[in-house]
C-alpha cells in the first residue's frame, strides 16, 4: 500500500546557478579516481593496482582488508598514473589515466526472463565482484552494506531536494529498463518491500513511474523531504537490531546494466551547478571525473571552491580534484575568506537566513529568489544556544540537540533510545547550515555513529 | 576599511599561539569579531555554506527587543521623582535627564564588572570564547534594579551572578539558573533593605509631599489582607492607580518593568524574530490568569478576590514572562516542555503573590524555581520521546 506523506518542517535553500537542461558530450576528462574516504566505514583500504598498470572498466584497484569480499572497481580504462597517500600512508586516490574508447571487463550477462530465475548468491557474488556492490548502503550508519545481512525493506529516493540538486527526469532520461532489471535484483535480497519514494509535485520521470514490483510513496515538502532517512523514518523506521538498504537510483541503475550488458558502466549525467559557473549545464561523464576540464573557462571569477556533491554535504575537492563516488552534482562557489566590518549586525537581503533575527530580511523576498552565497561562516563558533531552531528543520520524531548532546557526553544508551541509528549526516545537514554557533554538526553525528559502530 | 583591518591583523599578532600576550586571545577575539565578521570558510567536509545568523545577531534582537522597556523605564524614573516631590518639571526633558542620570551608571556599572572583570577573567582562566550572553543580561540586571540602588551593589550582584550562576557551571548555555535574575536574587536575600519597602521611587534626597505613597500595587495589594479592602479600591484611593495606569506603565517599581505595554512590544520583536518562543510568553500569561481566577472562586480574602487580569499588569510578570522566561539556556528545551514551563511559572507568581505575604512580587522567584525544575520536565518529554521509539519496534 502506498504512502503519502506531507512534510511541515524544513528549508529549501534556493541558490543561483542551477543547472540548464542541457547535456555537454565534449568534456571528456582525462583522469579519473577511486577515493578510499569516499566510503565512509572502510578501515583499512587496499590498493590492488599498482602505478603503471592497466587497467579496464570494472577491474579491482581497491578492496577493504576489514570487509574482502566487497570489490572497488575501475570506473574507466586505462593506465593508473598515481596511487596518492597521506599521513601515515593512509591511501587517498588510485587515479587512472582513461584511454579514448573505454575498454570493459566482461561478468555474466543475462536476458530479462533468466534475470528472473537466477538465485540471490550467484546475484550477489557478481555484484560484490564487478564493483557494483558499494552502491548499496545500510542503515544504521549509512555504510557500504554487509553481504551476509538480510534488510527489512530496501528503499530508494526518487528525487533529490537539496540545493541546486540535478533533476533525475534528465540524469536517469531513457534508463527505464536497466532500473527493473536493478529493481528486481534487489528484490531477491529482501523479504520486505521496496519502497520507490517520489515527490508528487515536480514531474515525476517515467523510469520510476513505472517501475514494477515497487511501493510507490509520495513525499510532499521542503528539503529534506528527498533524503531516503527521513522517507525510512516515516514508511518503515528503523529501530535497534534493525537493518535497511539505501540505493540511489543511480546505484539501481548501474546493478541493472551489470546484468543486462555484463559490464561495470560507471557513466553518469552530472550537474554542474553554482553561481560562479558561466554555462551551468548536465555533463556526460564517467565516476570519479577529474572536474578541471569541466570548469576551464567555464568560470565567473577565479577564487572559487570547488565542490563535490551539494553545498550542504558536499566536499570540498579542489581545482585538480576527482568528483565523489556517490555523487552527481559539482558545484561551484565564490570563496567567503574576506573580513567584513560590523557584518554582525548589518542588514541582510542577499545571504540567506532560515532565521528572522534582527537585519536578517531575506524572509521577505519569497522563496522564488535566487541566492548566491558564499563560503565564509557569517560568524565564529560559540557555545551551544538551544533556541529550537533545530527542531523545525529536522522532519523525524526526534529530538536533534538532546541527540547532539548524547553524542558529545559519548552516553551511548542515550543515543541508541533517541534515535542515532534513524540518521546519518545528511539528515542533519540543515541544522548544520542554521546553527548560529557555528558547530560542526554533521562531523558530531559521524563520531557517534563511529562510537556505535565500533563499541 | 583595508586600512583598519590591517591595524586590526597587526594588533593581533602578539595575541596569537607564540606570541606575548597569548593567553588574553579570547579578549582580543571577542573585539575582533566585534569589529569584523572573521574571514573563516566553512570546512572541506559538511556544509559549504552557512547561515548568515550568528550568536551575536541572535543577543542583538534581544538587545532590541528590551530598547523599548529600557526608553521608557529611564523617562519613568524621572517621572516619577517629580510626582513624589510635588514639583512640575520645567519640560519632559528634565524627566529623561533625571532617568539617564540614575539608569546610565546602572548600566554601565553592570557591563564593566559583570563583562569587562568577571567575565574576562574567566576567559583568560578558562581559555573560551567570550560569548555574547551577557550583552544581554548586562542590560537585564538593570531594569530589574529599582532605581535607588547603591552602584557597589549592582557590582557585587553582576560579579555574584557571573560567577555563580554562569562560570560556575561552565560559561554560556551551561547555566541552570537565569543570570540576571540570580543577580536580583542575590540583592534580595543579601541586602533586602535596598531592594524592597521604599525603594521603587528615587527622591534624590528630597523629601515627597505629604500624603505621598510610593507603594507599588504589589504591596497596596497585599496590605489589602490586613485592611479587609477591596484590592481594586485601594489602588484607585492610594495611588490613584488604575488598570491603564499598569498597562502603560507609570508606577513606581523596577526600572525597566512597570510597563506592560513595552514588555509587550519586546514580545512582538521577540516572536516575530522568532528568538523568543511564543509558547512561553503566553503559558505564562495564561497560567497567572488561570490561577488568578482559581483563587478568585476560592475567594478567601479581598486579594484573593482582586479580578485576576490585574495579576497580568502589575509588578514584573509581564517583563519576566517576556524577557527572562525565554531565555533559551534556562527554559525547558522541549517543545512541550515550554507549555508546561511558561504554565507553571504564572501559576507559582500569582501564588507566592497572594498566598505567601512575605514576598510581594513572585515572578522572581518562580522563574528561578522553575528554571530549576526545566530539566526535570525535558528529561519526561525527552522520555516520552523514547518510549514511542520502543514502542514502535515491539509492533
Amino acid at each position: 500500500m502506498s504512502k503519502t506523506v506531507k512534510l511541515r518542517k524544513g528549508f529549501d535553500i534556493n541558490l543561483a546557478g542551477k543547472a540548464e537542461n542541457k547535456i555537454s558530450d565534449s568534456l571528456k576528462s582525462r583522469t579519473y579516481a577511486l577515493k578510499p574516504t569516499d566510503f565512509i566505514g572502510m578501515q583499512r583500504p587496499k590498493a590492488l593496482v599498482n602505478v603503471g598498470d592497466n587497467v579496464k572498466a570494472g577491474t579491482p584497484l581497491l578492496l577493504d582488508k576489514k570487509n574482502e569480499n566487497v570489490i572497488y572497481v575501475s570506473p574507466v580504462s586505462g593506465e593508473v598514473v598515481d596511487v596518492k597517500r597521506g599521513e601515515k600512508r593512509a591511501l587517498l586516490e588510485i587515479v587512472v589515466l582513461a584511454d579514448s574508447e573505454i575498454e570493459y571487463e566482461s561478468f555474466n550477462k543475462y536476458s530479462v526472463s533468466d534475470l528472473a530465475k537466477i538465485g540471490k548468491d550467484e546475484l550477489k557474488e557478481q555484484m560484490l565482484r564487478a564493483g557494483v556492490w558499494p552502491n548499496i548502503l545500510m542503515r544504521p550508519y549509512g555504510i557500504v552494506a554487509d553481504a551476509e545481512d538480510t534488510p527489512k525493506s530496501i528503499f530508494i529516493s526518487a528525487f533529490d531536494s537539496s540545493p541546486l540538486a540535478p533533476d533525475y527526469n534528465v540524469i536517469f532520461k531513457g534508463e527505464e529498463q536497466s532500473f527493473q532489471a536493478g529493481i528486481n535484483v534487489l528484490k531477491k535480497f529482501t523479504e520486505g518491500i521496496v519502497h520507490l519514494n517520489v515527490n508528487p509535485k515536480e514531474e515525476i520521470s517515467p523510469v520510476f513511474l513505472n517501475a514494477e514490483g515497487v511501493q510507490l510513496n509520495k513525499f510532499i515538502g521542503k528539503h529534506p523531504a528527498g533524503n531516503v532517512g527521513v522517507q525510512i523514518h516515516h514508511v518503515d523506521p528503523i529501530s535497534k537490531g534493525d537493518v535497511v538498504w539505501t540505493v540511489n537510483p543511480y546505484g539501481v541503475i548501474q546493478i541493472g546494466k551489470l546484468f543486462l550488458e555484463g559490464k561495470y558502466d560507471a557513466s553518469k549525467i552530472v550537474a554542474l551547478a553554482g553561481s560562479e559557473v558561466t554555462a551551468p549545464q548536465y555533463v556526460k561523464t564517467y565516476t570519479g571525473a577529474a572536474v578541471k576540464t569541466f570548469t576551464e573557462g567555464n568560470l565567473k571569477s577565479d577564487h572559487v571552491r570547488y565542490v563535490s556533491g551539494n553545498v550542504l554535504t558536499g566536499e570540498n575537492i579542489g581545482e585538480e580534484g576527482h568528483l565523489g563516488f556517490y555523487h552527481n552534482q559539482f558545484t561551484i562557489l565564490p570563496e567567503g575568506d574576506y573580513f567584513e566590518m560590523f557584518g554582525w549586525i548589518l542588514p541582510r537581503f542577499n545571504k540567506l537566513s532560515f532565521h528572522r533575527s534582527f537585519g536578517l530580511l531575506t524572509f521577505l523576498n519569497g522563496s522564488n529568489k535566487e541566492y548566491k552565497l558564499d563560503t565564509n561562516t557569517n560568524g565564529e563558533p560559540r557555545a551551544f544556544v538551544q533556541s529550537g531552531a533545530f527542531e523545525k528543520v529536522v522532519p523525524m520524531d526526534i529530538l536533534p540537540v538532546h541527540l547532539l548532546k548524547a553524542i558529545l557526553a559519548e552516553d551511548y544508551d542515550e543515543m541508541e533510545a533517541l534515535g542515532i541509528y534513524e540518521v546519518i549526516e545528511e539528515d542533519f545537514a540543515l541544522c548544520e547550515f542554521i546553527d548560529v554557533s557555528k558547530h560542526n554538526v554533521q562531523s558530531i553525528l559521524r563520531d557517534g555513529l563511529n562510537l556505535l559502530q565500533n563499541s | 576599511m583595508k586600512f583598519l583591518r590591517d591595524i586590526v591583523a597587526k594588533a593581533k599578532v602578539p595575541f596569537e599561539k607564540g606570541g606575548k600576550l597569548e593567553r588574553f586571545y579570547y579578549l582580543f577575539e571577542s573585539v575582533d569579531t566585534f569589529l569584523f565578521v572573521p574571514n573563516e570558510t566553512t570546512k572541506m567536509k559538511g556544509v559549504q555554506v552557512r547561515d548568515a545568523n550568528d550568536l551575536k545577531r541572535f543577543m542583538m534582537t534581544v538587545i532590541i527587543a528590551l530598547l523599548p522597556a529600557l526608553v521608557f523605564g529611564t523617562y519613568n524614573v524621572g517621572y516619577q521623582y517629580y510626582h513624589a516631590i510635588g514639583q512640575e518639571p520645567a519640560s519632559s526633558w528634565d524627566m529623561w535627564w533625571i532617568g539617564i542620570q540614575r539608569v546610565v551608571p546602572i548600566i554601565i556599572v553592570s557591563y564593566v564588572f559583570g563583562l569587562f572583570i568577571a567575565e574576562f577573567a574567566f576567559s583568560v582562566v578558562r581559555q573560551h570564547p567570550i560569548n555574547e550572553g551577557y550583552l544581554v543580561t548586562g542590560i537585564l540586571i538593570p531594569l530589574v534594579m529599582p532605581p535607588t540602588i547603591p552602584l557597589w551593589q549592582v557590582a557585587l550582584a553582576s560579579i555574584f551572578a557571573v560567577v555563580f550562576a554562569k562560570e560556575a557551571f561552565g560559561g554560556t548555555g551551561m547555566n541552570v539558573l537565569n543570570v540576571a535574575l540570580v543577580a536580583r536574587a542575590f540583592l534580595y536575600f543579601a541586602y533586602p533593605t535596598n531592594i524592597s519597602g521604599d525603594v521603587w521611587v528615587y527622591l534624590g534626597g528630597h523629601q515627597p509631599i505629604d500624603g505621598y505613597s510610593g507603594a507599588t500595587p504589589l504591596a497596596l495589594a497585599a496590605q489589602t489582607l490586613e485592611s479587609g479592602k477591596s484590592v481594586v479600591e485601594s489602588f484607585a484611593t492610594h495611588g490613584g492607580y488604575s488598570f491603564s495606569n499598569f498597562f502603560y506603565g507609570f508606577i513606581p517599581g523596577s526600572i525597566g518593568e512597570t510597563s506592560v505595554l513595552m514588555s509587550l512590544i519586546g514580545a512582538v520583536i521577540l516572536i516575530a524574530t522568532g528568538v523568543g518562543s511564543w509558547k512561553i510568553i503566553v503559558s505564562v500569561f495564561g497560567g497567572a490568569y488561570a490561577m488568578g481566577l482559581l483563587l478568585n472562586a476560592m475567594g478567601a480574602n479581598q486579594y484573593m478576590m482582586m479580578p485576576a487580569e490585574y495579576h497580568l499588569v502589575i509588578g514584573g510578570l509581564a517583563f519576566g514572562a517576556v524577557f527572562m522566561a525565554t531565555d533559551p539556556v534556562t527554559a525547558s528545551q522541549t517543545e512541550i516542555g515550554k507549555w508546561i514551563y511558561g504554565f507553571m511559572i504564572g501559576v507559582l507568581t500569582v501564588i507566592i503573590r497572594v498566598l505567601n505575604p512575605a514576598y510581594p512580587e513572585g515572578i522572581m522567584l518562580a522563574i528561578l524555581f522553575m528554571n530549576v525544575f526545566a530539566p526535570l520536565i525535558d528529561y519526561y518529554v525527552v522520555a516520552a520521546n523514547k518510549k514511542r521509539r520502543l514502542k514502535r519496534a515491539t509492533v
